[in-house]
């Protein structure tokens, strides 16, 4: 039951993420692989707030489990991180190892923050 | 590796319906590895996240082979790189449950434990990375002049 939830986020997360990979691609040409932050950052977001809510285990799996791990990606921001160094770009590798860490935190713990609220 | 410029271009070449069927597909099998790793090595609440750690390494160890084997094979199919690279493993991966693990951590106030977590992930993914792509680069590197040679 759980994994045909997890599978079910899984088929909207992992689209989602090339989605807005492609959609931030068109509208800023950067070397800087902005499109991977954004999914990752989006993620957080989403995945802080489920630690702050009170979810039945169905629910974790399909949004957290499923949705947000899908939609987040170690091995893309990895393999891009990798490409910059070996290009000799350190001070992209180390600027998009930093913006990764610092922006997932920070929207984990706002996501936290605003789901406790609303909660109650 | 001998793409200097990083960023995989929008990952292939097909129509966007396939394409997105094929991310889909491709992420469902990568979260449903990683949920069954996280069966067998449940979260604890005062250590890091070891399925998570251990699925974003090896993760990130096969997509340097990945992405090797598909920089010396021009004529692969494009839905192939959607499917294994931004599916497959991207789905198996996953950035959130790293910064939860460490989150989680600090609010438990542990953060050695939310350090090491953080720590753990990011250089454990990017040695992976770094030596099995160039591992898999210098392999096929070899193999190519072999051939060459023969």
């Amino acid at each position: 039951m759980n994994a045909l939830l997890v599978a079910l986020g899984a088929a909207v997360g992992a689209p989602l993420r090339y989605l807005v990979d492609r959609a931030v691609r068109t509208r800023f040409r950067s070397v800087f692989p902005w499109g991977t932050w954004c999914a990752n950052t989006l993620g957080c977001l989403l995945a802080g707030a489920l630690t702050a809510l009170p979810l039945p285990a169905p629910a974790t799996a399909l949004l957290g489990t499923g949705l947000c791990g899908a939609l987040t990606t170690y091995s893309t921001f990895g393999y891009e991180t990798v490409g910059l160094l070996r290009g000799g770009d350190r001070r992209r590798a180390l600027g998009n190892v930093a913006a990764n860490l610092a922006a997932g935190l920070g929207a984990a713990l706002l996501g936290a923050a605003v789901a406790g609220r609303l909660a109650g | 590796m001998t793409d200097r410029d990083s960023r995989p271009e929008p990952a292939g070449t097909a129509a966007l319906g396939p394409t997105l069927a094929a991310v889909a597909a491709g992420g469902v099998l990568g979260a449903l590895a990683r949920h069954a790793l996280l069966g067998v090595l449940p979260p604890r609440d005062d250590a890091v996240d070891l399925a998570t750690l251990l699925v974003n390494v090896t993760g990130c160890a096969l997509i340097g082979v990945l992405m090797a084997v598909l920089a010396r094979r021009p004529g692969a199919h494009p839905l192939l790189r959607p499917f294994l690279g931004v599916g497959v493993l991207g789905g198996y991966t996953t950035f959130s449950a790293a910064v939860t693990d460490a989150t989680a951590a600090f609010a438990a106030h542990r953060p050695e434990t939310a350090l090491l977590s953080l720590a753990a992930n990011l250089v454990g993914a990017l040695a992976a990375v770094w030596v099995a792509g160039g591992a898999a680069t210098a392999l096929l590197d070899r193999a190519a002049a072999r051939r060459g040679a023969a």
